[in-house]
């Protein structure tokens, strides 16, 4: 041990230290996850697929235990969802959402980030939620202008008409 | 197995570098604090003393927190901005206290494994530490999102899409994040709840941990809790910690003030991938619960309890540091206890042999058999030792130094006029084999431990000051005069220091008066039936 003055110098530099040390990775150095010229678009959906139903003739729900006779024979599992997003004409994004679940009963989803130059930009996404049928069900199509650090999202909601941006 | 050797050999060779890193750090800072307030020497207490402080500012901010969404950053806000000079400088302590915490676990840890202490008796302390990292990060992020600032809603939005790579939700948990309207009040609570939930646990795991350690140290000395808290203090004063602007999901932050300690995964899956983090992370925790599996030295043979010499006085028991002994009936005396010890939590330290009273080696039984003792370096083989090398010793002023195996190499020291005993730890030894040395021919005797609070054994070099002094027992007899023992605290690194206080110390017996000692020789007559 050092004589006590000289001790006490010496732990007010180390404290010190410390406290610079906590101090400054408390709060530095700053981060940027984006560019500042950068938007993000966030495709962020979650549904159920479609299922192919088939309609009971008469005789099949006759032998049915009346507690049973439900119309239509539907299966359990929901179809795999085909998903493409394309920016400013370029394909952007393509995947087939699978749904989840032992049973594949359950929703499909997908989380998507993508990061582009602010300004505008012409959006296409087409999504099929059943894959037995050709083509694309729902389609959505717009040009967007977007501002440094804005977020927008691509959702689907049936009940606001399928996609939408906002 | 070339591959497996290869790896063993570097792990020692890491583990080897960074423990004498560790000691001349340590010891750099023993220059200025002493070991006893020395917070290398105390890191687990440093850890426990900043929890203490984030569990107290903490429950200031909960009174005063509204669990809402805008009132969260608001309220918070408020004590920063108005009230600045007691919430303000709460919450601050609050952040610091949490960084501080985390810097003096994750060097606990480091110093832990590179000291090897992570396997044998101290595998449980160890394994059960692991899973108390998770816990501490999950506490720290989870708190950062409870402001609700442009750093939580980066904190939130990063952690669930790290989260969402796992296969656990149905639905992607970064969902909750996608526009002002996605989250409401009652995420708050759940917040509020988990982050107080969390460290709850966390203190049920640090209960855990600390649970095969006896006496164990709770809080740093006071001298160093008083400096640690006037330097956070200053630092909230200096730099107070505020929010950065209210939380806003139609905006990505673009500029953070990240806190490192806490936060640096965010960067780290950003400039890697989510999935490359979770190995990393999954990969780091195994090998955490690994090491003590690795290869490792054999342990040393525990303490042996004989029946007939244990009389049941429980010494060794307060003095076990790793709570190893208990007492339970003795089987052939009613009435009377023995001490049993536990072979998986003995550390074969010998601190409970130098503990007994029947250690003594004036008994005259031919063989000293003694109440508890360790197989390699028993009490009858020290006393023989010690009698052998006293007969040697024939010129000058002669002079007993017992040391420890782990601290300062005492072999250099041998000369015809100075016997040299290595011990497992300086508690090892029987303060009556002071009195013996020196009523046997020794005209001095020098003791060497490890620096304070560096014991291996945790408590080895307290007990032994403190039986010397005669604050413990078995005391040092008040006969023996203190001018003629030397107590000398010194680590492997001190091998100049040792020797220069063996100097020193010859010089003062060389130069004091014969007449201040009072001890009588004794040669000891041996006895068949005592």
């Amino acid at each position: 041990m050092l004589k006590p003055a000289a001790a006490t110098v010496g732990q007010v530099i180390l404290y010190a230290a410390f406290a610079a040390f906590v101090g400054y990775f408390a709060t530095a150095p700053t981060y940027k996850q984006i560019p500042d010229d950068v938007a993000l678009i966030k495709l962020s959906i979650s549904h159920l697929g479609d299922r192919e139903c088939r309609k009971r003739d008469p005789e099949e729900l006759k032998k049915l235990p009346p507690n049973m006779r439900a119309p239509m024979d539907c299966p359990r599992g929901r179809s795999d969802i085909k998903l493409e997003v394309d920016i400013d004409g370029q394909p952007a994004f393509q995947t087939v959402m699978h749904p989840t679940g032992l049973y594949k009963d359950g929703i499909s989803t997908v989380y998507k980030r993508f990061e582009v130059k602010a300004g505008t930009h012409q959006l296409s996404v087409r999504m099929n939620d059943n894959l037995v049928k050709p083509g694309f069900n729902f389609v959505k199509e717009a040009e967007v202008t977007l501002k440094p650090a804005q977020v927008m999202v691509i959702d689907f909601n049936p009940d606001r008409g399928g996609l939408f941006f906002k | 197995m070339f591959f497996w050797i290869f790896q063993v050999s570097l792990h020692g060779f890491l583990r080897d570098i960074t423990r004498t890193l560790i000691q001349r750090i340590e010891e750099a800072f023993d220059t200025f604090f002493g070991g006893g307030n020395n917070p290398l020497r105390h890191l687990g207490a440093m850890g426990l003393y900043f929890l203490w402080i984030v569990v107290g500012t903490g429950l200031y901010l909960f009174t005063v927190l509204d669990i809402s969404i805008h009132g969260v950053y608001n309220s918070i806000g408020h004590q920063s901005r108005d009230l600045w000079y007691f919430g303000g400088i709460l919450r601050s302590l609050h952040r610091y206290a949490s960084d501080a915490f985390i810097l003096v676990m994750m060097l606990h840890m480091l110093r832990e494994w590179a000291y090897g202490r992570y396997y044998g008796f101290r595998f449980y302390s160890w394994i059960t530490g692991v899973p108390l990292i998770w816990l501490v990060y999950a506490s720290g992020i989870g708190g950062y999102w409870i402001v609700w600032d442009q750093l939580a809603q980066f904190s939130a939005i990063s952690t669930t899409e790290l989260l969402d790579w796992l296969p656990i939700f149905s639905e992607p948990a970064a969902r909750n994040f996608l526009a002002p309207d996605s989250i409401n009040d009652r995420f708050f609570s759940m917040l509020v709840f988990i982050h107080i939930g969390v460290p709850l646990l966390l203190i049920l795991g640090l209960w855990a941990h600390v649970h095969r350690i006896s006496r164990v140290d709770y809080l740093p000395s006071r001298r160093l809790m008083l400096g640690t808290m006037a330097t956070l203090l200053l630092l909230a004063l200096i730099k107070p910690a505020l929010s950065d602007a209210a939380a806003n999901l139609a905006l990505a932050p673009v500029e953070l003030r990240l806190d490192w300690f806490i936060l640096f995964i965010h960067p780290l899956t950003d400039i890697t991938s989510p999935a490359l983090v979770w190995s990393m992370l999954l990969a780091a925790t195994a090998l955490l619960f690994l090491l003590p599996f690795l290869p490792h030295p054999k342990a040393e043979p525990v303490a042996e309890v004989d029946a007939a010499n244990c009389n049941g006085c429980s010494r060794c028991l307060a003095d076990c540091p790793y709570a190893a002994i208990t007492m339970e009936p003795h089987p052939n005396r009613p009435g009377y206890k023995i001490a049993v010890v536990d072979p998986d939590l003995c550390a074969s330290c010998g601190i409970c042999a130098g503990s007994c009273p029947s250690s003594t080696p004036f008994r005259r039984q031919e063989k000293l058999v003694t109440g508890i003792d360790m197989p390699q370096q028993g009490v009858n083989a020290l006393r023989q030792q010690l009698e052998t090398q006293l007969a040697q010793l024939n010129q000058g002023t002669r002079i007993v130094v017992f040391g420890c195996a782990r601290g300062a190499d005492i072999k250099a020291l041998a000369a015809p006029d100075t016997a040299v005993i290595s011990l497992i730890c300086t508690g090892i030894l029987p303060p009556s084999f002071v009195e013996y040395a020196l009523r046997g021919g020794a005209d001095g005797v020098m003791l060497t431990g490890c620096r304070t609070g560096g014991c291996d054994f945790r408590l080895g070099d307290r007990w032994t000051t403190e039986r010397l002094s005669g604050q413990r027992e078995p005391r040092l007899r008040g006969n023996v005069p203190l001018t003629r023992l030397q107590l000398v605290f010194a680590s492997a690194n001190d091998d100049k220091i040792l020797a220069e206080a063996l100097q020193d110390f010859r010089t003062r017996l060389e130069t004091q008066a014969v007449s201040a000692d009072p001890l009588q020789p004794y040669f000891r007559r041996p006895s068949h039936h005592a």
